[in-house]
């Protein structure tokens, strides 16, 4: 499929879930308290970012697990006071 | 098309569901060992398990002309409690030579914590020994990428033939790694924890089909048992060939599990 004829079959599927996160995002609004401070709203917005910004390469979905993930430190053995085993 | 679901937990499933997966084209399902939802509270429990998934399930997967797999051990979340996992590790080796027992699995890492690693050493440890093949449980959600590069760091420390080892449930952002290391992948299914078929057709267009395997996990949580056939499907709609969707679904599971003395796959042509 050349990238009109995906537009085609993708463009309501794209279209509906977009406006399921704005939905979400106005209902978290309307409700009563405060989460702006909530470091996943932070994690959303960044994602909506990737989403929107242009790549080189298709790797928005990679960098958008990447931002929902925590980091991994090649010295964890160090921490759990691990030795390798070879 | 005839295909094999290589992460199932029938145990979880009613005999229904082995009807509709019969109905569906499925052939053949390997179980992994897994969390039952609770904590078990001795090794005798285990036992039990086991004889669950080496007697009870294929009598009921052959119902229905499917044929039941399994691989065993203690799994990342129960593997906690180091002193348990030790005496359901001494259990495991009374099973190994069932005839439908093709590995060690699913073992690897729940929250990542120094407990797990040392549990999942002795698993692999415990493979080597018995010349098994492996399959590789990794993390849920924001846990996933730290504990799939330990897992890496980890299996790279044993000389295993990395062609008998599986990492399941890897995503966009563990494939890659994954694959570059020499290992197979498995991608699940799963309506909002994991990959959905739309997602996961993208990362095999991303990265290939070889080595490469694609499941539904389906358990007791939210999970959808005939996963693999909603895959078909997409790959259908995107024109991919049938070719290349029988080695996703059929021919890749086959020669992975083709590596294990217990694999004996009836061709389900010739039936």
């Amino acid at each position: 499929m050349n990238s009109k004829q995906i537009l085609d079959r993708e463009f309501l599927e794209i279209r509906a879930k977009i406006l399921e996160v704005a939905a979400a995002l106005d209902r978290i609004e309307r409700a009563e308290g405060e989460v702006a401070d909530d470091p996943r709203m932070a994690l959303i917005s960044d994602a909506i970012n990737v989403i929107a910004s242009e790549h080189s390469a298709p790797i928005r979905a990679e960098k958008i697990q990447l931002l929902f993930s925590r980091a991994y430190d090649e010295q964890w053995r160090n921490e759990f006071s691990i030795a390798t085993r070879s | 098309m005839y295909y094999i679901d290589p992460h199932l937990h029938m145990v979880s499933r009613t005999t229904d569901d082995y009807e509709t997966l019969a109905k569906m084209g499925c052939v053949a399902i390997s179980e992994p060992a897994f969390w039952a939802g609770f904590d078990r509270g001795s090794g005798e429990s285990f036992r039990d398990y086991f004889r669950q998934l080496t007697e009870v399930e294929p009598k009921r997967a052959a119902q229905y002309g499917i044929q039941h797999f399994t691989w065993l051990c203690i799994n990342a979340k129960e593997a906690e409690n180091v002193e348990l996992s030790r005496e359901v590790l001494k259990i495991i080796p009374e099973f190994l030579d069932c005839p439908n027992v093709l590995g060690i699995g699913e073992i690897g890492l729940n929250k990542n914590t120094k407990n797990e690693a040392i549990i999942f050493q002795e698993h692999m440890e415990l493979a080597i020994a018995h010349q098994q093949q492996v399959l590789i449980h990794t993390p849920h959600l924001e846990d996933k990428y730290q504990g799939t590069r330990m897992i890496l760091d980890m299996l790279g420390e044993h000389s295993i033939d990395r062609s008998r080892v599986l990492v399941d449930h890897v995503e966009e952002h563990t494939v890659g790694p994954v694959l570059e290391a020499g290992y197979w992948v498995g991608m699940t299914l799963y309506p909002v924890t994991k990959c959905t078929p739309s997602r996961a057709v993208h990362i095999i267009e991303r990265h290939g089909a070889e080595r490469l395997c694609v499941n539904s996990a389906g358990d007791w949580g939210p999970s959808k048992p005939t996963a693999v056939p909603d895959l078909v499907l997409e790959m259908r709609r995107r024109g991919h060939k049938e070719s290349l969707i029988k080695k996703v679904v059929y021919d890749n599971p086959r020669e992975f599990f083709s590596q294990s003395k217990n694999f004996n796959l009836e061709n389900p042509a010739a039936r």
